[in-house]
Order: structure tokens, then C-alpha cells, then sequence
């Protein structure tokens, strides 16, 4: 019992280093650390990377939920909130390199990109939806908010369907990743659905 | 090394001439290199990274060295960027769709023997091994900017022979009016082919006119080395004011025809990818700007360059498409 209260305790910072790792990784590629290296277009690299990472969190955030319910194990809560956030840094450093390292802070060229390119401004759309949630994510939030803020942060889902739309988007000729990912997002909404019926009224 | 070192009198010199080859290949350029920090990093950090982060720049091996190549006094350039760029982030999909990949997975293509079948609106038509096809050119090194449509940017320096000196030997008829070029077709040499990301095999074509300009050019060698894999061997076509997709890799076939080509991004995306595909800063990609571009093998903090009206041969090649709309015919 007490190995499990310990293994429980560790959940948290675990879920912390391992969402911190993609990090360390690309500073350490940056740097060009040992083997490390971002290859010969590093900006480009940056900007994928940072992208994939912010939507591989989404998803993991999104994935809390089942594994709470099918492992009827409660603290696999205390992680959730932590792992959005860190999809929404990622998405954050995902901005950051497209608007100062590629577009060079140049604001004219962003607002036309903006413009021009629907799947800039779907991504656009998707950080948008993030914020409110990113904002509200503190406990005095949640205490002010009560119901309103579960209902708030249901915009994780279209936030996430905008983002795999903005990936799906810009591929050049193959497609397959963007529609795994959005198979997965299609398989956590039909579970959510299905939780639904299943014990209608109740609100988690 | 056979060749004899000349003197920096002579004139035109191969970088490898006045160069160790370690220079050559591991030229430094003026911002920042990779290599810089290698050294100071190094233990667990650069471990982590290997898993997220694409290992590209894994040195590849060097080919043989092509004996005899002469140096284009036309076609230099300052600022060639290092073998590893080169030969380390390539398109071409038949190995991979990664950047990376095809370094990690050409090297299963059998490129000795290779022959090339040449049909169509031509006199002296059939199949000719690679030897027969090189064997009365001289080789000549020219120095080039190479454009990827993506709006990133390198410049090379390929070993080949002007296109236009071997067409002109299969004696093309009056109907040919466009010839049109086929990648090798293998799943089993080409993972890449195994999945439809492009109807394969790939093909892509110029107009009569765009394949007998003396810039166009049958590329066999870069660095003075024979090609590697990865970027097409053992014979590609460099067409330097286009974007890189038209210059064709690993050629099978040759075929001069009278109706404009069927070419594979054309046939993907034609709204995004045209025929001509000549590079042209003010004609966008729907998706992304083609007024600027990115050099590769610069720091991530080295700003983009204004992309040039033909890459930069516009005095060269603009008269092919005098009178034509380069907004319509993009
Ligand atoms: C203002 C907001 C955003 C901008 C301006 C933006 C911009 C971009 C750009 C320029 C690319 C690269 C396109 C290319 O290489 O041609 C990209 C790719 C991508 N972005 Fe965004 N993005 C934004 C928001 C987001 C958000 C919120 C997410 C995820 C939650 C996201 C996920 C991705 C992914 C997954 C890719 C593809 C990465 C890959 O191909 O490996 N983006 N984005």
C-alpha cells in the first residue's frame, strides 16, 4: 500500500519531466550538443517539432480522462491540468518560432500571412481557443467558475480539431499522419459520447 | 587524388584544387556552423534529443571521386554549402518522405548497371547504358543555386554535361516538342513506392526549347564526387532556374514527345504546382509566400534571402518565356 501511494506520488513529477524532455531535447539540438543537431534547416525543424509536440499533448491531455475511468484510479487526474498547459507552451514556442524566427518579426508579413493562408489562421484559431483554457487553468479559477469552467475547457476538443486540421492542412502530398491523429481525436470523442449516455447527468 | 594541383594562375580551379579535401567537403561558412558547439555539449542532453529530434546530419559516405572534371568558368559561386547539407536533407520520396530519409535508405538502390531507354519522337532511339550515354562528354563542374519549392535554398556544385549536347545525339524529330523524363520505378529498391503519396512512377518534363538551354544539365557527380544515392544517381537532371521538383532524379527513361508531359506534382496539386514551375518570387504557393527563402546550413538565427526571378538566371533563360503570362503558366 505504501509502494502505491509513493508510485502515485511520483505520477506527477514524472508526467512533469516527461512532457519536459521534447524541450531539452531541441535546446540541446539547438546547441548542437554532442550528436544532437537540428539538421541543416533548423527552423524548420523548430517549427515542426514544436507543433507536433503541442499536438501530441493535446491528445495525451485528452487521453487523462479514459484511463481514469478504465482504470477507475481517480489521481490520474492530478496530471491533466499540468499536461494541457504544456500543449499550450508548445503551441506557444510554435508561434514564437514562426513569428521570430521565420517571418523575422516582420508584422506585415504575419498579418498577410494570416490573410492569405487559411491554415495559418486555423492554427491561429486553435492557440485562440487554448488561451481561455490556459487562463483559467489556476485553482482559484476553477473554484470561481465551477460548472462553467468544465464546460469551458470542453473547447479542448474543437481546439484540438482545429490544430489536426492546420497539420492536415499544410502536408504536401501525404496525409496518413494528420488522419491518424485525427482517428485518435475521433475515437476519444466517441468514448466521451459513450460515457455520456451511459450515465447521463453525470459530470466529470 | 591523380590530378595535378594547379596554380591559382591558371584561372578556374576546383575548390578540392586549392583546398584539402577535408576543406572541400567541411567548408565553414560564414555564420555560424553546426559544428561550432559540438564540442562543448555532448552527454545526456544530446542523447535526449536523438529521440525527438532527427539525427540529419549523420555523415554520409563519400562516393568515388570522378577523374577529369573540368570547372565551368560560367557557372561559380561563393558560399557552396558542405557535402553533409547536401547530402543529408533531401526530397525524394521514393526513399521516405522525411527529409532524412533518404539518406538513411537509398543506399539500397542498385544504380551499376544502369541504362536509360530513350522513345518517342527521336531517330536514333533505344536503350543505352550509362556508359554509352557519358562516354563522348567531357564532365564539367558548375556551381548552381537549387530552389526547393518548399522555400529553402542551397547552392551545389554538380558534375554533369549540358543536357542539350546529349539530347542532340538521339536526333529528335520535328514533333518533339517536349521531352519528358521517368524516375526508376522499384518498391522493392524504393520503400517509398510502396504507398500512393504520388502516382509513381515519377515523372516530370520540359519544353524542347527548356531542354536544349545550355543551363539545363545531366548531373552525374556533386563535389566532384560520383552522385550519391540520395541525391538522384547516377543520373538526374538539373534545371536550375525551376524549382528543384522538375529536376528529376535517377532516370530510367527519356522520351520526346509532342504533347506537354503528364508531370507527377502537376498531376498531385496542379493548382499548386505548374508545369513550368520556374522560380518566381511573386508568384506564391497557395500555402506559403515564394518571395523569400531560407539557406540552408545557416544558424537558425540567419535571416531568409529575397528569392531572384529565375533563381537568379533570369538574363539567362527569361527569353524562353517572353510573351507568356508567368502568373497563368506558373
Ligand atoms: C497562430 C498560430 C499558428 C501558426 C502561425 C502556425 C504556423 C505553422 C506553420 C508555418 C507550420 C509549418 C508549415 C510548413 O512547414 O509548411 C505549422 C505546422 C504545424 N503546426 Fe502550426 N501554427 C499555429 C498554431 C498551431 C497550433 C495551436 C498547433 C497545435 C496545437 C499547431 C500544430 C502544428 C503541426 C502539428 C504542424 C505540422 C508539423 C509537422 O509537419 O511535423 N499549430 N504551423
Amino acid at each position: 500500500m505504501m509502494a502505491v501511494a509513493g508510485a502515485w506520488r511520483a505520477l506527477k513529477p514524472v508526467a512533469f519531466i516527461a512532457a519536459l524532455l521534447p524541450l531539452l531535447g531541441l535546446i540541446a539540438a539547438l546547441l548542437q550538443m554532442g550528436s544532437a543537431s537540428l539538421g541543416p534547416n533548423p527552423v524548420r525543424e523548430l517549427l515542426h517539432a514544436t507543433g507536433k509536440e503541442s499536438l501530441n499533448w493535446l491528445l495525451i491531455t485528452l487521453l487523462i480522462s479514459p484511463i481514469r475511468e478504465i482504470s477507475g484510479q481517480w489521481q490520474w487526474l492530478t496530471i491533466r491540468r499540468m499536461l494541457g498547459l504544456w500543449a499550450f507552451f508548445y503551441a506557444l514556442l510554435h508561434l514564437a518560432v514562426y513569428v521570430i524566427l521565420e517571418l523575422e518579426l516582420d508584422w506585415s508579413e504575419l498579418t498577410q500571412e494570416i490573410i492569405r493562408r487559411p491554415f495559418i489562421l486555423v492554427g491561429l484559431a486553435s492557440l485562440l481557443a487554448l488561451l481561455p483554457l490556459a487562463a483559467t487553468s489556476t485553482q482559484r479559477m476553477m473554484r470561481r467558475l465551477k460548472k462553467r469552467w468544465q464546460q469551458l475547457h470542453y473547447l479542448i476538443y474543437p481546439a484540438t480539431a482545429l490544430a489536426i486540421w492546420h497539420y492536415y492542412w499544410q502536408v504536401k502530398a501525404d496525409v496518413l499522419e494528420p488522419l491518424v491523429y485525427a482517428s485518435a481525436l475521433v475515437l476519444l470523442l466517441s468514448w466521451r459520447a459513450l460515457q455520456r449516455s451511459n450515465a447521463f447527468g453525470r459530470l466529470d | 587524388m591523380t590530378r595535378k594541383r594547379m596554380s591559382p594562375r591558371a584561372g578556374h580551379i576546383l575548390p578540392s584544387e586549392i583546398t584539402s579535401e577535408r576543406d572541400y567537403f567541411d567548408k565553414p561558412s560564414p555564420i555560424a556552423r553546426r559544428d561550432v558547439l559540438k564540442t562543448l555539449g555532448g552527454g545526456m542532453l544530446a542523447s535526449l534529443a536523438a529521440g525527438s529530434v532527427t539525427p540529419a546530419t549523420a555523415a554520409t559516405e563519400r562516393t568515388a571521386k570522378i577523374a577529369g572534371v573540368k570547372p565551368s568558368s560560367r557557372y561559380r559561386l561563393d558560399d557552396v554549402n558542405s557535402w553533409e547539407d547536401i547530402t543529408t536533407y533531401n526530397n525524394f520520396y521514393e526513399f521516405g518522405l522525411d527529409k532524412s530519409d533518404p539518406a538513411r535508405n537509398a543506399g539500397r538502390m542498385k544504380v551499376k548497371p544502369w541504362s536509360v531507354e530513350v522513345t518517342g519522337e527521336a531517330d536514333k532511339t533505344g536503350v543505352f547504358t550509362l556508359e554509352d550515354i557519358l562516354r563522348p562528354h567531357p564532365l564539367e563542374e558548375r556551381i548552381y543555386r537549387f530552389r526547393c519549392v518548399e522555400a529553402w535554398s542551397r547552392v551545389v556544385p554538380w558534375v554533369g554535361i549540358p543536357l542539350a549536347d546529349v539530347l542532340k545525339r538521339f536526333d529528335p524529330n520535328s514533333r518533339a516538342k517536349y521531352v519528358e523524363f521517368t524516375t526508376l520505378m522499384d518498391p522493392m529498391q524504393m520503400p517509398g513506392q510502396r504507398r500512393a503519396v504520388l502516382d509513381w512512377p515519377y515523372v516530370e518534363g520540359l519544353r524542347i526549347d527548356e531542354a536544349m538551354h545550355p543551363l539545363a544539365l545531366l548531373v552525374v557527380g556533386v563535389y566532384g564526387h560520383w552522385l550519391p544515392n540520395q541525391n538522384g544517381a547516377p543520373l538526374r537532371l538539373i534545371v536550375p532556374w525551376k524549382y528543384g521538383f522538375k529536376s528529376v532524379k535517377s532516370i530510367v527513361r527519356i522520351r520526346f514527345t509532342a504533347r506537354q508531359p503528364r508531370t507527377s506534382w502537376n498531376l498531385a496539386a496542379s493548382n499548386e504546382y505548374g508545369f513550368y514551375a520556374n522560380v518566381n518570387p511573386a508568384v506564391d504557393h497557395p500555402r506559403w509566400s515564394q518571395a523569400k527563402e531560407r539557406r540552408i546550413g545557416q544558424s537558425f538565427l540567419a535571416p531568409r534571402v529575397d528569392t531572384l526571378a529565375f533563381n537568379g538566371y533570369a538574363d539567362e533563360v527569361s527569353s524562353l518565356y517572353r510573351g507568356m503570362d508567368l502568373r497563368r503558366f506558373y
